[in-house]
């Protein structure tokens, strides 16, 4: 009668996120300042990606702790962190009954070679993708909701603008191909034919597709979400800026009106500092985040 | 034709627009209270309650969607919706619209986890209609005014008092559009009725 876990619900429930904020948080105080402002989702984390950044060494899942207490403090969606290919920290969460699992590139992968089969889980996952390769291979595994990659943790949009615009651009491409070319590209790009074929259809991917990784200001959710980003992930930038709430607030309003330039212009007006941000040419290629996986 | 407007504040109103359309009407993203004026029927999608509840007290659109309905125009409100037009939200009065005479639980089957499709006969619109839901509301009893229009499992989800329709799961993630339709049929009747 009743199934659960099927792509229809999984997906779906992405679905009921778009046009919203997902904020990352690391205790209840937090959650609710995200709540307040309107955010769809929050992110558990015991440490935002700067401070991930930061403290160096092995990042892993969080504290269960520290994902209870937010999944008792609201009433909205609890995500958490999972390594990359860390089978079991995405089962303990699923136990725990948080409502998203980000299989993510921000913690220190636990398997370099293999991704977790998503499919298997009752629990919906989200990964990161630069590409139409990564984004295509995440959906075959099982994922039902992607984001862009950007550069984590450095309040810098480049990154996140380059692999938005690169998916977007490869849905165009793969448009005007026929099937014959469609299957030298899915041997080129490592992506599953079938599903490229889908896409081509369709005219977008299969599943919601948000902004992560270096979004800082509301002008920044308003240009992710022009790109096309169904939504947007924001890490540190906010409880890094001066004044979370204010800031909070205003990153879902410039996701909801991500046109209204005068409106964005007013909630801009006196935000404080943003994040301080790094400048991507600094990082060594072992300090960029979305190398690690593929 | 009769357009119908979706409260695009934040959700899947996109999907629904879609599903509007299937169903012969005129789809419309409403984001500012001026465009109430250009619809004859309006649906409140899912979404995170919180967020569109937000979302409505910042631009003010509580009162005139409420008047909106008052005039006897149709309302149609799904998942959050549902939440946002009903009279009591987990015991407590403190309400969004409360233009419907119904009791509704929020996240009431539990988390994500726990979400599910299921087969469902909706009263006078469908037998076997695939009902998709997540982290799903239901209503816990009705007022003299409302019909219950579908159990699933002793818990109704699915409930219409004259001019306003709700229902906890999601008509508009699959391609069964009759729920949809009896809603544009809805809206077909006000309008005339409200134009004699």
């Amino acid at each position: 009668m009743a199934q659960t876990g099927t792509d229809r619900v999984k997906r779906g429930m992405a679905e009921m996120q778009k046009g919203g904020v997902i904020m990352d948080v690391v205790n209840a105080e937090q959650a609710k300042i995200a709540e307040e402002a309107g955010a769809v989702a929050v992110m558990a984390l015991e440490r935002v990606p700067s401070d991930i950044r930061a403290a160096g060494g092995v990042a892993r899942m969080a504290d269960p702790t520290i994902v209870e207490e937010v999944m008792n403090a609201v009433s909205i969606p609890v995500m958490a962190k999972a390594r990359i290919g860390h089978i079991t920290e995405a089962r303990v969460l699923e136990s725990m009954g948080v409502d998203y699992i980000d299989e993510s590139e921000v913690l220190t992968p636990a398997d370099e070679i293999y991704h977790i089969k998503k499919d298997d889980y009752t629990v919906p996952f989200v990964c990161g993708c630069r590409n139409l390769g990564e984004a295509t291979r995440r959906i075959r595994e099982g994922a039902s909701m992607l984001r862009t990659k950007g550069e984590p943790g450095t309040g810098n949009i480049v990154e996140a603008v380059s692999h938005m615009r690169q998916v977007q651009s490869q849905i165009r491409q793969l448009q005007s191909m026929s099937e014959d070319e469609v299957m030298v590209y899915a041997k080129d790009h490592g992506a599953p034919f079938d599903l490229l074929l889908e896409i081509r259809e369709e005219g977008r991917l299969p599943v919601v597709n948000f902004a992560a990784g270096g979004i800082a200001t509301p002008a920044d959710a308003s240009l992710m979400m022009q790109l096309g980003a169904d939504g947007v992930f924001v890490g540190s930038g906010i409880f890094k800026s001066d004044n979370p709430a204010k800031f909070a607030r205003a990153i879902v309003e410039a996701t909801t009106h991500y046109d209204d330039y005068k409106l964005i212009a007013e909630i801009s007006k006196g935000l404080g500092t943003a994040m301080k941000g790094i400048e991507m040419s600094t990082l060594t290629e072992d300090q960029r985040m979305q190398e690690r996986s593929q | 034709m009769t357009t119908i407007g979706v409260l695009g504040l934040q959700g899947a109103f996109r999907e629904h627009i879609r599903s509007v359309e299937a169903s012969g009407a005129e789809g419309m993203v409403v984001k500012k209270i001026e465009q109430l004026d250009e619809i004859d029927g309006l649906i409140i999608p899912g979404g995170e309650s919180t967020t569109i509840r937000r979302l409505i007290d910042k631009y003010n659109f509580l009162e005139p969607i409420r008047q909106f309905g008052q005039q006897g125009k149709p309302i149609f409100g799904t998942c959050a919706g549902l939440i946002l037009l009903a009279s009591e939200i987990d015991g407590s009065y403190d309400v969004h619209l409360g233009l419907m005479d119904i009791r509704v639980r929020r996240n009431a089957f539990g988390r994500q986890r726990e979400s599910f499709e299921a087969p469902l006969d909706i009263k006078g619109v469908a037998d076997q209609y695939n009902a998709v839901f997540i982290r799903a509301p239901y209503i816990e009893g009705v007022g003299d005014g409302a019909t219950v229009l579908a159990e699933y499992e002793g818990n109704i989800v699915a409930a219409k008092q004259d001019n306003f329709l709700a229902c906890s799961f999601h008509p508009e993630l699959t391609d069964d559009h009759r729920l949809t339709e009896h809603f544009v049929q809805m809206v077909e009747a006000s309008k005339k009725s409200l134009a004699s």
